[in-house]
């Protein structure tokens, strides 16, 4: 067998070249491209789905070109020529692949450099402390109680001690089964998924947002102002960092138009940076299984323009001073359990009723 | 003389008369015949799919409304659990094992697997793990973190369910060690003298790799399991964080298992394929020892790319790109493989019997969920849809596409040889129409559901994705529908389907070469090779043709004298016979 060359041949490579890269760029499958980051994590998206159409129709078009070509007439017995191999096709075919994985490699490299993948000042930033040199784990008789409190102080703690006191946190967890962080050592922040872009990095991000996982709710806290919140507001153009644990079990941290997820782990702190772009209203959602209501986890993200969320900071201070004049915890924004999840208990079709059934 | 009329006389056997004749209470009995095993598992497994296939159902029922309407989201979670659980480790894990376990031997003129009771040992631990599994459905505490069942979730979940989880999986996992020792003794010592390992058909060099694997890997499986029960019964921390346990070593510990778990579940059926393509294409195949490598390349890479499972959970960056080169890399043997297929059906004469068509089909789905698979392992791209209903449709299409797809076409191919009948070709066809058109239905959507941002294992989802959640739902009906001309079809065809004769597609493996349903022990006496596994379209015996001994057998040795002439019953092709 030759390597096929002909006029046809170059005529449909044309013809698929074309299709291939028209489909790539008009695929329509992505939501909303909302942070500077999402615009290069998309153009990384487009390329493959150029090269992909183009081997979709390839291998398709010669299955069904051959199932109709060389099909067997009736009556022929015969069998079909003796060919065992062919050198040069074979090595075209897996030199092909192999160039074209290196090439998306190669761009997947760049855009995870970009978007900050590799910011080096991030890595190590990470306290290594001494909790989390002892091998997790190690000691098989340990139980919960044995394990001696770090006496470093534990950003994790505090986070959930602080998002425990919260009665609309109380009132959406089934409290009473789910181990509390309570005694748990920190394990150390782990490596951010994403840190600062490469103009950016070594440089604090100018905004820093603490989101803490719970089961089925996310709490936000602004630790410049001491905002508590179910819902989440970034204003755009400034890079954003989030950094983010869990309280019981592992949670996600996923906004389909920011392109960017990061599972948020108990014992330990995670990190992401972004920088909003287009304004809007999106939806934070939990992205790993984290119990029966996993998919009502979900929160309100707004991104808007400076000075709105300048606005939106006023308003929730004096919301919060009102609240603490009337001596109650730290609060988000004295919203009840069933206000703050009203958004989506309306949408997502979940009653309050189902929600209550949870703490059995 | 063809090459298949060389191959059969060189080893046609001395009796025909009612061959293999077993009780049928052999079947449910510790019999020891690496056949009855064979069967034993493809039918168990069966019927485990079916049950694992419900589940689905019940699930895309559930999912046809954005509301929680249909069970609660409780029990929606375990179904999803044990559908995944089920499909895995008691359908096509054990499918692969059951083919391997019935052709085999007969592959490389064998009488039997190297430990016929350890082989039954294997298989007799699959029922009782599968109903222990299904039980805890019944004692009201089911397992629901999930088939990965991450800590902490699954510490704080029912510990019932949870505990029969782990002991379930467990014993399926050492189900599998047992098979794969077995596997690998037997294609190293058993085959036939002149079988060296280039003779050998594609289905032994893919069932060795996978061997070879499952070895390497379900140990770390079984000592996460194992530490994770500890965490779940006697409190300790390993993966606890409360105690100051990690998480994020339990997954590692699952995914340095349950990632080559897909290619343990893959290549055995990629093996199929290597073997049905050339017999119904009249071709040798394209490239034999380009397959028979890029197995061992898939099952060595298969090891080392695990990570690509977390990139989200929290690895350092440099090692999230070297998980993402690892996996990349794999794209280039499983690309061989395809194109080597098409090269095989290139120019050939295809017979587009049932098992020739899911044999495409097989090519034209995989293809789809090896392409999303590149796709996943960009990191930045994964980083957006890990955990969403882009995974869901890529592992669908691997899984079903890839092994479902491969189960079949290698039940039709082999059907003659293991029941000595024929299938209907006519309801083979509907079965494989229904589920084309049922497997992209279900699945094809959901790559838009992940991307637009639908993340999975949830029973309620934002009410604008309802529309393309519907057609899943129907596509899903449709797969389930599939199943029953299937069913009727191999009950119907093994009782009275039209008699097939020791090798209707005139193929030139070894198993072809004995009475369908072959004897007891195999063969009547120790077969020869008188040509190479795949010597399609040569015409002349003593011409150019590649004997494995030396000293061609057919123009001295003991084994020329030709004892039978072919059956002029049997014509040549049985899409002919009138
Ligand atoms: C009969 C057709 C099938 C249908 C309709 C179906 C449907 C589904 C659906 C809807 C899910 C997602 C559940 C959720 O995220 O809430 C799922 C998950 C899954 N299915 Fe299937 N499936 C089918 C066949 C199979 C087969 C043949 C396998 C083979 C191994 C399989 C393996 C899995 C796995 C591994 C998961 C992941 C579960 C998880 O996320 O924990 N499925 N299936
Ligand atoms: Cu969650
Ligand atoms: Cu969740």
């Amino acid at each position: 067998m030759k390597i096929p060359s002909s006029i046809w041949t170059l005529l449909i490579g044309i013809v698929l070249t074309l299709v291939s890269l028209w489909y790539g760029q008009n695929h329509g499958l992505l939501p909303t491209a909302a942070t500077d980051e999402a615009v290069l994590v998309d153009g990384l998206f487009n390329a493959m789905m150029i090269v992909s159409t183009g081997i979709f129709l390839l291998v398709e078009g010669i299955l069904i070109y051959s199932a109709f070509k060389y099909r067997r007439r009736a009556g022929d017995n015969e069998d079909g020529p003796p060919v065992e191999g062919n050198v040069p096709l074979e090595i075209l075919w897996t030199a092909i692949p192999a160039i074209i994985v290196i090439g998306i490699s190669v761009y997947s490299f760049d855009v995870y450099n970009e978007i900050g993948g590799f910011d080096p000042h991030a890595i190590h930033e990470a306290p290594m402390n001494q909790e989390s040199m002892a091998m997790p784990g190690s000691a098989m008789a340990a139980t919960l109680s044995d394990t001696p409190p770090g006496t470093e102080p534990n950003l994790n703690q505090e986070k959930s001690d602080e998002a425990m006191e919260d009665p609309a946190t109380a009132e959406v967890r089934n409290a009473d089964q789910i181990p509390q962080l309570r005694n748990a050592p920190g394990v150390g922040s782990v490596a951010p998924t994403i840190g600062g872009t490469p103009d950016k990095a070594g440089k604090p991000a100018e905004l820093q947002v603490n989101v803490t996982g719970l089961q089925y709710a996310w709490i936000f806290t602004y630790p410049e102002t001491g905002i508590t919140t179910g819902e989440m507001h970034v204003p755009i153009g400034r890079e954003v960092q989030i950094n983010m644990t869990a309280n019981d079990v592992i949670h996600a941290f996923w906004v389909p138009e920011f392109r960017l997820k990061q599972d948020a782990i108990p014992g330990r702190q995670s990190e992401i940076r972004f920088t909003p772009k287009t304004a809007g209203d999106y939806t934070l959602i939990c992205a790993e299984l984290c119990g029966p209501y996993h998919g009502a986890m979900r929160a309100p993200i707004v991104v808007e323009p400076e000075e709105a969320f300048d606005k939106w900071v006023q308003e929730q201070l004096v919301a919060s001073k009102e609240t603490l004049n009337q001596a109650v915890a730290v609060n988000p924004a004295n919203l009840s359990p069933n206000e703050f999840l009203a958004p989506y208990i309306k949408d997502m079709g979940i009653k309050p009723e189902i929600l209550h059934q949870v703490h059995h | 003389m063809t090459q298949a009329q060389v191959q059969e006389t060189a080893n046609a056997p001395a009796l025909d008369d009612e061959p293999g004749i077993r009780k049928w209470q052999d079947y449910f009995s510790f019999n020891t015949d690496h056949k009855v095993i064979g069967i034993q598992y493809l039918v168990t497994t069966f019927i485990f799919y079916c049950i694992g296939g419900v589940m689905a159902d019940l699930v895309r029922t559930e999912l046809r409304t954005p509301e929680v309407d249909f069970v609660t989201p409780e029990v929606y979670n375990s179904l999803f659990t044990l559908h995944a659980t089920i499909m895995i480790f008691l359908w096509i894990v054990p499918a692969g094992a059951g083919f391997a376990n019935f052709l085999i031997p007969l592959m490389i003129g064998a009488k039997d697997m190297a430990f016929p009771r350890l082989n039954a040992v294997a298989f007799w631990m699959i029922p009782p793990a599968g109903l222990l599994l299904i039980a805890s459905l019944v004692v009201g505490d089911a397992p629901d973190a999930g088939w990965t069942s991450y800590p902490p979730l699954s510490l704080v979940t029912g510990q019932v369910g949870e505990g029969i989880w782990i002991m379930s999986v467990l014993l399926l996992g050492t189900s599998s060690i047992l098979g794969a020792i077995n596997f690998l003794v037997t294609l190293l010592k058993m085959r036939i003298p002149g079988m060296g390992v280039h003779q050998m058909p594609l289905f032994c060099w893919a069932m060795f790799a996978t061997s070879a694997l499952t070895l390497v890997s379900t140990p770390v499986l079984a000592a996460g399991l194992i530490l994770l029960a500890f965490d779940l019964i006697a409190g300790t921390t390993f993966f606890n964080p409360t105690g100051g346990g990690d998480p994020v070593v339990y997954q590692h510990m699952f995914w340095f298992y349950s990632h080559p778990a897909v290619y343990i579940m893959i290549l055995p059926f990629f093996g199929a394929i290597s073997e049905i393509i050339p017999v119904h294409s009249r071709k040798p195949i394209f490239g034999y020892k380009a397959i028979a490598y890029s197995s061992l390349a898939i099952s060595f890479l298969g090891l080392i790319v695990w990570a690509h499972h977390m990139f989200t959970s929290g690895i350092p960056g440099w090692l999230r790109m070297f998980f993402m080169i690892t996996t990349m890399i794999i794209a280039v043997p499983t690309g061989i493989k395809i194109f080597s297929w098409l090269g095989t059906m290139w120019g050939g004469k295809i017979q587009l019997n049932s098992a020739m068509l899911f044999a495409m089909g097989f090519v034209g789905t995989f293809v789809i969920g090896g392409i999303s698979g590149v796709m996943l392992a960009a990191v930045p791209f994964d980083i957006h849809v890990h955990d969403t209903y882009f995974v869901v449709a890529h592992l669908h299409y691997v899984l079903f596409g890839g092994s479902v797809l491969g189960i079949y076409a290698a039940i039709y191919h082999w059907f003659p040889k293991i029941t000595g009948r024929m299938v209907n070709e006519f309801w083979g066809k509907v079965h494989f129409a229904l589920t084309i058109v049922g497997l992209n239905m279900t699945f094809l959507p959901m790559h838009k559901l992940g991307l637009m941002g639908m993340n999975r294992r949830i029973a309620q989802y934002d009410p604008k994705f309802t529309f393309l959640n519907e057609i899943c739902t129907y596509g899903a009906y449709i797969l389930a529908v599939s199943t029953f001309p299937f069913i009727i079809n191999a009950i119907w065809s093994w009782l009275y389907g039209e008699k097939a004769g020791n090798n209707p597609w005139r193929a030139l493996t070894l198993e072809w070469m004995t009475t369908s349903p072959p004897a007891i022990e195999n063969f009547d006496r120790t077969p020869v090779l008188a040509t190479g596994p795949y010597d399609y379209g040569l015409e002349k015996a003593d011409e150019g043709v590649p004997l494995s001994d030396p000293n061609p057998i057919l123009s001295g040795g003991p084994n020329s004298v030709l004892r039978a002439e072919p059956d002029p019953a049997v014509a040549a092709n049985p899409e002919d016979r009138k």
